[in-house]
C-alpha cells in the first residue's frame, strides 16, 4: 500500500483524483458566478456565505489549494521523468497520426492554466483575503451593500484583462478535451458507458469554459 | 518507383548515430516494406559498403520483429500491420521515407534499426506467467467453464506479439498497453487468479525500474498496435493493480 503513490500507476491515479477534485470544484465555481448574470442578489448573498463560512474557508480552500499545488506539482514532475524515457528523439514524428493535439500538450494547456491561475489569485483571491484577514473586515459590505456584484463587474472593464480571461479558459478548454476522460481510465473506468461518457466529457469540457467565457464577456458590455 | 531512404545509421550500442540518405530505384509497388530494405542491401554489399541492419524473423505480422518507425509512424502508415506486411505501394514514386529504429531510453539501440528489448522480457519474467503443475497430472483447460465474454477478452489480450510498437509511439515511451495486456490475458481467467496479485505489482514495479514513462493515456499505442490491443486492457491492469496494492 505504501508503494502505491511511488508507482507509475499509483501516480496516474493521484492525478486523477486531484483532476476529479478540481472538475467538481470548477463546476460549483461556475453555477456560482453565472448566478452574478442572472441574479446579482443571490449572487452576493452566495458569494458572502461562501466567503465567511468556516467549513469553506478553513477545510475546503486549504484542500482545494493543496488540490491545485499537487496537481501542478505532479504534473510537471511526470513530464520531466517522460521525457527522460526517450533521450534521443525521432527526426521524424508524426504524432497526428494517432493521438489529439490536446492529448499530447497537456503539460502547455497546464502551464498556461496555472499563469491564468496566479492571474486570476491576483485579481480576487488575494484582495479577498486581504479584507477578510488583514483588514479584518468581515462584513462583505461597502456604503452599506454586498460588494461581491460590483467588485466583479469592475474587474471586467478593461478589455485586456476580458481577453487574457478568455485566453484561460480556452487553455482550460484545451485541458479538459483529454483530461476529463483521461482520469476516468487512470481509475480504471473503461466499460460499457465510456462512448457516453466520452460525449459527456465534451460537453462539460467546452460548456463551462464557454460559460465562463460568456460570464467576462456580459459584465465588460453590460457595464 | 523511385525512393529516397534517410535511414538511421549507428555502429554500435555505443557510437553515435545519424540519418544517412540512400537512392534506390526500380523498387516494385508489390514489394513488402523489408524486400525494399533487402534490395538496398544488396545494392550495399556490390558496392562494398555495410549493410542496414535490422531485425525480422517471421516477416508474416507475428514475430514482432521488425522494429521501425517508419515516416514518423512504428510500422509506417498503414494500420493493423508489422512491417513486413507493409508493402511499397503504400508509398509514391518519389517518396522520401524516414526510417528510424524505436526510440526509448529502456530500448536502447544496437545497431542501426535494432534495439534491444530485452526489458519486455524481463517485465514477463517478473510475472507474465501461470505456475501449473506439469508432471503428468494436467488438469485439461477446457474442464473449467470460462465466460465467452472473458475468454474473448483474454484472446485478444494474448494476441499481443511484443513488439513495442507501442513504446515507440507513445510520447512517453511508456509500456503499459504490452504490460496490461500480458496482465489482462491471465486476469480475465481462472487460471491466473491464483498469482494475480503478486503478478502485477511486480509487473508494475519491473516496467517502472526498466525506465518506462508514465501513461497520459494519448492512445496513440493502441492506434499504432498492429495486433489492435485495447485501451480498455491498461484501465483493467490499472483496476488490478490498485486491487492488488490495498490487497498487498
Amino acid at each position: 500500500m505504501a508503494s502505491i503513490f511511488s508507482s507509475s500507476i499509483g501516480r496516474k491515479f493521484a492525478m486523477a483524483l486531484s483532476a476529479f477534485f478540481l472538475m467538481v470544484f470548477l463546476l460549483q465555481h461556475f453555477a456560482i458566478n453565472i448566478l452574478s448574470v442572472f441574479s446579482p442578489d443571490s449572487f452576493n448573498e452566495v458569494s458572502h456565505f461562501m466567503g465567511t463560512f468556516w467549513a469553506v474557508q478553513f477545510l475546503l480552500q486549504p484542500i482545494l489549494i493543496f488540490g491545485v499545488v499537487f496537481h501542478f506539482i505532479m504534473g510537471f514532475v511526470l513530464e520531466i521523468k517522460n521525457n527522460k524515457s526517450r533521450a534521443v528523439s525521432y527526426a521524424k514524428n508524426k504524432g497526428s497520426a494517432n493521438s489529439t493535439w490536446m492529448s499530447r500538450n497537456m503539460i502547455w494547456s497546464g502551464g498556461f492554466i496555472l499563469i491564468f491561475i496566479v492571474i486570476h489569485f491576483i485579481d480576487f483571491w488575494i484582495p479577498e483575503i486581504n479584507t477578510k484577514y488583514i483588514v479584518g473586515d468581515m462584513s462583505g459590505l461597502h456604503n452599506g451593500e454586498f460588494r461581491y456584484y460590483e467588485e466583479l463587474r469592475e474587474k471586467f472593464v478593461p478589455i485586456w484583462r476580458v481577453g487574457l480571461y478568455c485566453l484561460g479558459f480556452v487553455f482550460l478548454a484545451l485541458h479538459l478535451l483529454h483530461g476529463f476522460n483521461s482520469a476516468f481510465q487512470s481509475v480504471g473506468a473503461n466499460n460499457k458507458y465510456t462512448n457516453g461518457l466520452k460525449g459527456f466529457g465534451k460537453v462539460y469540457a467546452i460548456g463551462i469554459p464557454v460559460g465562463f467565457i460568456f460570464i467576462a464577456l456580459f459584465h465588460h458590455f453590460t457595464h | 518507383m523511385n525512393l529516397t531512404l534517410k535511414i538511421w545509421r549507428q555502429k554500435g550500442a555505443n557510437d553515435k548515430g545519424k540519418i544517412v540518405d540512400y537512392a534506390v530505384s526500380e523498387v516494385s509497388p508489390d514489394m513488402s516494406f523489408l524486400e525494399m530494405l533487402d534490395v538496398l542491401n544488396q545494392d550495399l554489399i556490390e558496392k562494398g559498403e555495410e549493410p542496414v541492419a535490422f531485425d525480422h524473423d517471421c516477416r508474416e505480422g507475428i514475430c514482432g520483429m521488425c522494429s521501425m518507425f517508419v515516416n514518423g509512424q512504428a510500422h509506417g502508415p498503414d494500420s493493423m500491420v508489422t512491417v513486413c506486411q507493409l508493402h511499397m505501394r503504400s508509398f509514391n514514386d518519389g517518396d522520401t521515407i524516414y526510417i528510424e529504429p524505436w526510440r526509448a531510453t529502456a530500448f536502447p539501440v544496437i545497431k542501426d534499426l535494432i534495439v534491444d528489448r530485452t526489458a519486455f522480457d524481463r517485465i514477463q519474467h517478473a510475472g507474465g506467467f501461470i505456475s501449473v503443475n506439469t508432471s503428468g497430472n494436467t488438469q485439461d483447460a477446457n474442464a473449467i467453464p470460462i465466460e465467452k465474454a472473458n475468454a474473448d477478452a483474454a484472446f485478444d489480450a494474448a494476441t499481443c506479439i511484443g513488439c513495442g510498437a507501442c513504446v515507440a509511439s507513445c510520447k512517453n515511451s511508456s509500456a503499459m498497453l504490452f504490460v496490461s495486456a500480458k496482465v489482462s490475458q491471465f486476469a480475465l481467467l481462472p487460471q491466473g487468479q491464483v498469482e494475480a496479485t503478486d503478478r502485477v505489482l511486480n509487473m508494475v514495479k519491473q516496467m517502472d525500474e526498466e525506465g518506462f514513462g508514465n501513461c497520459t493515456n494519448t492512445g496513440a499505442c493502441e492506434v499504432e498496435c498492429p495486433k489492435g490491443i485495447s485501451l480498455e486492457n491498461i484501465a483493467r491492469m490499472n483496476r488490478e493493480y490498485l486491487k492488488a496494492s490495498l490487497k498487498g
